[in-house]
């Protein structure tokens, strides 16, 4: 089983604030990875360092076969055309249209004919649901759709690694089923995923491997029915009621 | 008041008020285009992480925004004269309009970048766009579009403030008028015309910037909203 | 040709003061042509308001050396003979009332729509509503676009001596024809005008940056 994200003992400070202290974490090709925690408990900052938003202060990370805890070695760019991420405020690219918006990286990174993008914007439209929303600008679509084509266009780069990043936290509780919907069939089709949510029963029905941090820590990890039916720590435990 | 007003003397020179005018609108357009794009590389420039490099751009906008127009074309035309660089009265209009639109560009243009959310540049990096790409897709055009009407503002002004290069006798409109006026005799007459010649290559110019937003800016045509 | 000394110096810093004078002609005058432009802007009687719009339409269309061209030499061959100190108070006069109308027809109708309807609901008439509510909250807006607006005139009373007035661009000028070091010369006059505009320039900032904290 190829690991595609190993975490060793990562370590993480925003000036005086450690944010993470000592993370160790494997991912596996086609697992979906649910990490959940309080707000400050490092969830986020932990995603971004995946894909080399953040700069890591010690630790060994090596993610699609790339170390990025050695920065002057790494190729960001080639590293981002295989890990996509999914922001909580979607950022599209608000004078595009949402064609465009899927098609700009494939035309401009990738070197694609404008032919060869259009299909692939077709295909990934048709896996959101939103292929008649394609001369659309983002202005015109709800919040689920924009987050829809948010994920068409990171999946337009046939990435191997999907990351997930509170993406239905800004959504009315009517939208962010349309968004479960997507990512769940992501899932079922074998995509790797690592998330950071707060929607417990999408993680508990879904997520292979369920990740409770605290404190800049992973406190608990493992199957996400054995972490809710019996936590081991009385801080999960607290999590889990609070939510329940 | 004993004048009798005479236009017919004006307007019988309308060969070479037209020949100033076109040359006013090629002096504007050149260093409209060419200010522009120093504008528009000083404002990026000024996000260097050099401070020397900040420090020059603010002080070359610095400098140019609190001096006159006119002593800036005077040093460029006398100035570069008298170190042995002989410029014609035009090259040297080009030379001073440019790098003072490119000072008022700059200033618009670093609001204009300035205003786009910054999670529109971690999206487009994160796509894994290179630092070029992104900055042209996602940062400079939203960037124009946004600033457009503070831009084109500009540009008009420089366009009227073309007419100061008469005084280095770079032959466009107002020198052609002072010359008509030195021979005719008839001052209200001419500056009355032009005055009317000016307005009109206001609306030309304005009219011009309109449709180049229609064609760049199909967002905004098609929809109708600000970005 | 003479070597560029302090006299010279001297010399243009008298014309400064010219310069200065100049100024302060053309924001008083155009000031007050300004603010009666920028009422007639938001009157609610079409004709001022179409002539008002007119106006600043055409002066802000037209460079400021033509309007100088047409009150000075215009003028005088239609038999009102100005002096160029006159003529160019009249110019900026006319052009500063344009560009100063506009901005302050901005600034009034930057204050919120429900201030108006608050003092009018109160019993206030319109000119109650303009001294009492509009235009003290209006000021307070007009300030940091204002002074950023003096450095224009300071900037602009250089085309006077266009005309032959000696202000500092003129001195600069005269002074140059005598010495032929263009550079130091001007370079001088550029400096003087730096100093006489910068500090506007940042007091506009600092009152923009005051406007815009205390609207949090």
């Amino acid at each position: 089983m190829s690991a595609i994200v190993k975490i060793k003992d990562l370590h993480k400070s925003f000036g005086t604030n450690k944010v993470l202290n000592g993370v160790s974490l494997d991912v596996q090709k086609g697992q979906m990875v649910a990490i959940i925690g309080k707000s400050g408990s490092g969830k986020s900052t932990l995603l971004r360092c995946l894909n080399g938003l953040e700069k890591v202060d010690a630790g060994d990370i090596n993610v699609c076969g790339h170390d990025i805890h050695h920065p002057d070695r790494l190729n960001l760019r080639e590293l981002r055309k295989q890990v996509g991420i999914v922001f909580q405020s979607y950022n599209l690219f608000p004078h595009l249209t949402v064609e465009r918006n899927i098609t700009l990286a494939l035309t401009t990174i990738k070197k694609m004919s404008t032919e060869e993008a259009r299909k692939i914007a077709h295909k990934v439209l048709q896996l959101v649901g939103l292929e008649n929303k394609k001369e659309a600008y983002p202005e015109q679509l709800s919040g689920g759709q924009a987050q829809r084509v948010a994920i068409a266009r990171s999946l337009a780069m046939a990435p191997e690694l999907m990351l997930f990043d509170e993406v239905t936290s800004a959504l009315d509780p009517e939208l962010t089923a349309e968004v479960l919907k997507v990512m769940e069939d992501l899932a079922r089709g074998g995509m790797t995923m690592v998330l950071v949510t707060h929607e417990m029963a999408f993680a508990r029905k879904l997520a292979d491997v369920l990740v409770f941090m605290h404190q800049g820590q992973v406190w608990e990890v493992g199957p996400p029915d054995e972490l809710f039916s019996n936590p081991k720590t009385a801080e999960l435990q607290k999590f889990v009621s609070s939510d329940l | 008041m004993n004048y009798t007003f005479d236009f017919m003397s004006v307007f019988a020179n309308w060969d070479r008020l037209l020949m100033g005018a076109w040359l006013t609108i090629q002096l504007s357009a050149l260093s409209i285009a060419l200010g522009f794009v120093v504008g528009t590389l000083c404002a990026i420039a000024g996000k260097s992480r050099l401070a020397l490099v900040r420090g020059l751009i603010r002080a070359y906008v610095e400098i140019i925004r609190n001096t006159p127009l006119l002593v800036q074309v005077f040093l460029v035309f006398f100035g570069l004269a008298s170190i042995g660089w002989k410029l014609s009265a035009e090259t040297a209009a080009v030379i001073a309009l440019t790098v003072n639109v490119g000072a008022y560009t700059t200033e618009i243009m670093r609001a204009g970048i300035n205003s786009i959310h910054p999670g529109q540049i971690e999206a487009a990096e994160c796509l894994g766009m290179s630092r070029l790409h992104v900055y042209w897709h996602v940062v400079l055009l939203p960037a124009v579009e946004r600033v457009y009407p503070s831009l084109t503002s500009q540009f008009i002004l420089l366009m009227l403030a073309s007419s100061i290069t008469s005084q280095i006798s770079a032959e466009e409109l107002t020198a052609t008028a002072n010359l008509v006026q030195s021979e005719t005799f008839r001052s209200f007459e001419v500056y009355a015309v032009i005055a009317v010649a000016y307005l009109a290559l206001s609306f030309l110019f304005r009219g011009a910037f309109w449709l180049i937003s229609q064609l760049a800016f199909v967002r905004k045509r098609k929809l109708g909203t600000n970005l | 040709m003479n070597p560029f000394s302090f006299l010279h110096v001297e010399y243009l810093l008298q014309a400064a003061v010219w310069t200065v004078v100049l100024s302060l002609v053309a924001f008083a005058f155009g000031g007050v042509a300004g603010f009666v432009i920028a009422l007639w802007r938001v009157s609610p009687n079409r004709l001022l308001r179409n002539i008002a719009s007119g106006y600043i339409q055409v002066v802000q269309g037209i460079p400021l050396l033509v309007i100088l061209f047409v009150a000075y030499f215009g003028l005088a061959i239609a038999g009102f003979k100005l002096t160029p100190l006159v003529a160019a108070g009249i110019s900026f006069a006319i052009y500063c009332a344009a560009f100063l109308g506009e901005i302050w027809r901005g600034c009034i109708q930057a204050v919120p729509k429900t201030q108006w309807e608050a003092s009018e609901c109160l019993g206030f008439n319109r000119y109650e509503q303009l001294t009492k509510v509009i235009l003290p909250q209006a000021i307070k807006i007009a300030t940091p676009p204002t002074v950023g607006f003096m450095v224009q005139i300071v900037k602009n009373t250089s085309l006077a001596s266009v005309i032959g007035f000696v202000d500092l661009s003129r001195a600069g000028q005269i002074i140059n024809n005598s010495t032929f070091q263009p550079f130091t010369v001007f370079g001088c006059v550029a400096l003087i005008y730096f100093c006489l505009c910068f500090p506007l320039s940042a007091l506009s900032k600092h009152f923009e940056r005051k406007l815009n904290v205390s609207n949090r």
